[in-house]
């Protein structure tokens, strides 16, 4: 039943096993486990970016085609949830019709891109995705009239899905049962369910074949596939779910804005929990977006503690300060990529393959 | 004419996972043409190609002029005097047929006694000297690559195929060039599938299968060998 | 023996096909030239907006061309390309201050001497970066895409932050030199004086490299290792040392460019890089990955266009580039002028 459900791709490894139980556990009685606003916030984005992470990792991991519009496609899910709220009112009518729309645009859009860049080679993709991602970006900041620009979007969600709402009068082992509730739970299921038919797709005859091209596209080729075509829908997949990640986003923000879904720093982070977590192994990308999450929550507060420490040393303080994040991100990016280019799951795994 | 050009010994050539050349032994004497046969896929373009050093020999190792170069990179073996013309003939085809020679001659500009016999070998390509080599036709591309090895003194001549896929009156032009060539006491390590033109130009042979060199002799006892020809190689070879 | 191929095929009708077809994407620039004074209407502003798209594309182009050769030569994607284009502009303008009393006084020779030694110090030390670089960043990917393109962009976020850490977390604002500030009017038309000089620098640039490449042994080495770098080393040349040495010429042009393209937006941000490659892959994409000729082609439509389409409505600026690219591919899907690889 339980392999069933992981569509017969278990871990294959204890501690990893170990891990992701733990993850599960954690994230599904979060708001029991770990009291307070931050943590929910936390638990929260864990689920969405584990869920977009692993929709890069179905492209990165799966088809070795690098991409730098993930968080385009994520972005167009969260618009798509925050302008239909707005022009069509609080309801989930409004989630609905901006959920399918982002995502049915999302896949369109990638398919369209795909279509311009794999049919020649590959690394055109890498190229095309990044100037075509920016200049939505730029596009998204300027038309404020449409997306609020800079400042994005604040909009109303069903009020079953607020604080506002309440569904016990009683405290539930400590915590109030209220719309917030319902809307983590929303989330968290959502992810879950996504995560599984992620794995579905990639342990699917198809997931098959799209590994083999990963491996030897002429080959494959040369076998009869034709490896374009399972190309563009592999990313327009992928693309789909990162919108519905993006959708998931907003529907629990109740705010979207450039730097919350657009913003190139965010493509980074999805990069990293990917080639940390380990690449082509989804499992690999629910360890990296937690790991990611966390440190960026709570180890900045760290480092921002550490500079008081280092004060008066020459460079110390700029290297070690907040701002200066990015950089051992950057650090830490190369490093994993040239030792430890299988990731946490590939090291886990290694001692029994 | 005591000690060989080029010496194989135990040459181990691995592309990918696959074990091309399995204990490649050959000796290449001074001043004669020696002629490496086999049938497609036995490993005589990658013999030539490490010798050239595009792929590194597992194991074994190559001697050339009496110094080890099995380590060395492809151009410190050209310095060391090598020359290769590669199966797929490798013509800049962006560039003009004179920058192509240009090229050749990596010690300087081209000599000008060389490139009135290059030219005299073959007129083609005085024609179309200022011309880009894209335009040229299969056997003119082939007449540039041997006339690029040709363009400086080289010890050892490695050519792969030279007369592949060519009309019948250029199989003659290029016989007659590399005949040419042996005449000026050339060495040269020659991979050829016509087997008139092997004959007309080999002194001594090598034959291939599997990765290793099964059997070598003097071109007159294969020639005359029937049995022998079909017995190494498999099938019978045409002779025009 | 199977058919041969033709002896004496028609050579004259092949030549002029391919000039041709070589010629065509250099004609797009005039066509571009005359739909944009249509579309604008006004000569006056339509000049000025021509020479500044001119000026744009020539500064793109110096940031395009290593990248292009980079690629071209050794198949390697370099993300971090940016980088030398951010610390050239930073090295550049640090200089620029230094240089002050040159870059105040009333002077054009003292302006230009200012400006020169800002692009050689930015040239100097983004080529010394480039050589890092190739050794400690691309050096050990040579050969996979994937993780070429990952690393580089690792690499590129690295020098970013290093930027930020050496000269702050700010933008910094400059002025031009003195005698390079306000505008030479003829007529109704003014051009800003600066854009004539990045039009002048990038027309020198473009001419010498087609000088180096047409004329000197080196430049036949690199053009003939773009299409075969095998034959190349079979010719008894080192592909490596040719390969490390294009890579730090175009680092040190782009850092050049980034120093012009500093003065010619009057701001550096340490971002900047990151936001030039956009146009830089745009260019490179439909000029043809590895091609001179077409990254030069590319780089002045799209500083043409970007320009054009900047006046007649702001906001489709950066999409219209994309629109450009969009148009290109469908026409070439290769680019304007790939570079054919004789494998």
């Amino acid at each position: 039943m339980l392999t069933k459900l992981l569509s017969g791709d278990s871990p294959r490894s204890v501690i990893l096993s170990a891990l992701l139980i733990a993850v599960l556990v954690c994230l599904a009685f979060a708001p029991f486990l770990f009291p307070g606003v931050r943590a929910l916030e936390t638990a929260a984005t864990i689920c969405i970016f584990i869920v977009l992470a692993a929709s890069y990792d179905l492209l990165l991991g799966y088809t070795g085609i690098v991409s730098f519009a993930h968080t385009m496609f994520f972005g167009l899910g969260a618009y798509g949830v925050a302008l239909a709220s707005t022009h069509m009112g609080r309801g989930f009518d409004a989630l609905i019709v901006g959920t399918v729309a982002g995502a049915v645009l999302a896949a369109i859009l990638a398919a369209v891109i795909g279509l311009f860049s794999l049919r020649v080679r590959a690394i055109f993709f890498a190229m095309i995705t990044l100037a075509v991602a920016s200049a939505v970006a730029v596009l998204v900041s300027q038309m404020s009239g449409l997306t609020g620009g800079e400042d994005g979007l604040n909009y109303k969600i069903p009020r079953e899905l607020t604080p506002a709402f309440k569904l016990m009068d009683d405290k539930l082992f400590g915590v109030r049962v209220n719309g917030k509730l319902l809307n983590y739970y929303l989330v968290f299921l959502a992810s879950f369910a996504l995560v599984l038919v992620m794995l579905r797709v990639v342990n699917s005859p198809f997931g098959r074949v799209l590994q083999a091209i990963r491996e030897n596209d002429f080959r494959a080729e040369a076998i009869g596939y034709h490896v374009v075509t399972y190309r563009i829908i592999a990313t327009c997949l992928s693309a789909a779910i990162a919108a519905l990640a993006g959708s998931l986003y907003a529907i629990w923000l109740r705010y979207v804005g450039p730097d919350t879904t657009l913003s190139f720093e965010i493509m980074l982070d999805i990069l990293l929990m990917v080639v940390i977590g380990g690449m082509g192994t989804i499992y690999g990308a629910i360890l990296g977006a937690v790991l990611l999450v966390l440190a960026q929550n709570y180890l900045q507060d760290l480092m921002e503690g550490a500079v008081p420490a280092v004060e008066g040393l020459p460079l110390l303080p700029e290297l070690l300060s907040p701002e200066r994040w990015l950089l051992w991100l950057g650090i830490l990016f190369i490093l994993s990529v040239y030792f430890f280019p299988t990731g946490i799951v590939g090291r886990l795994r290694k001692p029994r393959a | 004419m005591s000690d060989p050009i080029l010496r194989l010994s135990g040459l181990y050539t691995d592309i990918a996972q696959y074990h091309i050349l399995q204990g490649v032994d050959l000796e290449v004497p001074r001043g004669q043409v020696t002629m490496l046969l086999g049938r497609n896929g036995v490993g005589k373009t990658t013999t030539l190609r490490s010798i050239i050093g595009h792929w590194q020999a597992r194991a074994g190792s190559i001697t050339f002029d009496g110094a080890d170069v099995t380590a060395l990179p492809v151009a410190s073996r050209v310095k060391a005097g090598m020359g290769y013309v590669p199966e797929d003939m490798g013509i800049f085809t962006d560039l003009t047929v004179e920058e192509n020679m240009r090229l050749a001659a990596r010690s300087g500009p081209l000599d000008a006694a060389r490139l009135e016999w290059i030219f005299g070998a073959f007129p083609a390509l005085k024609t179309f000297w200022g011309a880009e080599a894209g335009n040229l036709s299969g056997g003119q591309k082939q007449m540039l690559s041997i006339a690029r090895v040709m363009a400086e003194e080289r010890k050892l001549y490695l050519i792969d195929e030279p007369t592949k896929g060519l009309a019948p009156a250029i199989v003659s032009t290029m016989s007659r060039a590399l005949r040419d060539l042996k005449e000026q006491g050339a060495s040269i390590l020659l991979v050829e599938q016509n087997f008139a033109v092997a004959r007309a130009l080999g002194d001594s042979v090598a034959v291939m299968d599997d990765g290793k060199i099964i059997w070598t002799g003097e071109m007159a006892e294969l020639a005359e060998n029937k049995a022998l020809q079909e017995q190494l190689m498999g099938l019978s070879m045409e002779v025009h | 023996m199977s058919a041969a191929p033709d002896h004496n095929p028609t050579f004259a009708e092949v030549t002029l096909m391919q000039r041709l077809d070589k010629a065509l994407p250099v004609l797009l620039i005039p066509l571009l030239v005359v739909i944009g004074l249509l579309a604008i209407g006004n000569p006056s502003s339509w000049l000025t907006l021509t020479v500044s798209g001119l000026a744009m594309g020539m500064l793109i182009f110096a940031m395009a061309s290593g990248f292009t050769l980079v690629f071209g030569l050794m198949d390697v994607i370099n993300f971090g390309h940016g980088a030398f284009i951010s610390v050239g502009a930073f090295v550049g303008v640090s200089v620029l201050a230094w240089l002050g009393t040159w870059t105040e006084a009333p002077s054009l020779m003292l302006n230009v001497l200012a400006v020169l030694f800002a692009g050689i110090a930015a040239m100097g030390i983004s080529g010394l970066l480039g050589w890092g670089f190739e050794r400690v960043i691309v050096q050990p990917v040579y050969g996979a895409h994937l993780k070429q393109i990952l690393v580089t962009m690792g690499g590129l976020i690295v020098v970013e932050q290093m930027i930020h850490v050496i000269w702050g977390p700010n933008e910094i604002f400059i002025n031009r030199p003195e005698m390079l500030k306000g505008a030479i009017t003829f007529g109704a038309v003014a051009i800003e004086k600066f854009r004539l000089l990045a039009v002048a620098v990038g027309l020198i640039l473009f001419v010498a490299m087609r000088l180096v490449l047409k004329r000197t042994k080196i430049g036949l080495i690199v053009r003939a290792g773009v299409q075969n770098g095998e034959m190349v080393q079979a010719l008894g040349y080192r592909l490596r040392l040719v390969f490390i040495g294009t890579f730090i010429a175009g680092s040190a042009l782009a850092g050049l460019g980034g120093v012009l393209w500093a003065l010619y937006q009057e701001v550096v941000t340490a971002g900047m890089g990151e936001h030039m490659m956009v146009l830089v892959f745009i260019v490179v994409i439909i000029g043809g990955l590895g091609s001179v000729e077409g990254a030069f082609i590319g780089a002045l439509l799209v500083g043409l266009l970007q320009n054009y389409v900047a006046f007649l409505e702001p906001k489709l600026a950066l999409i219209s580039n994309i629109g450009l690219m969009t148009a290109i591919l469908l026409w070439r899907p290769q680019g304007m002028l790939p570079v054919v690889k004789a494998k």
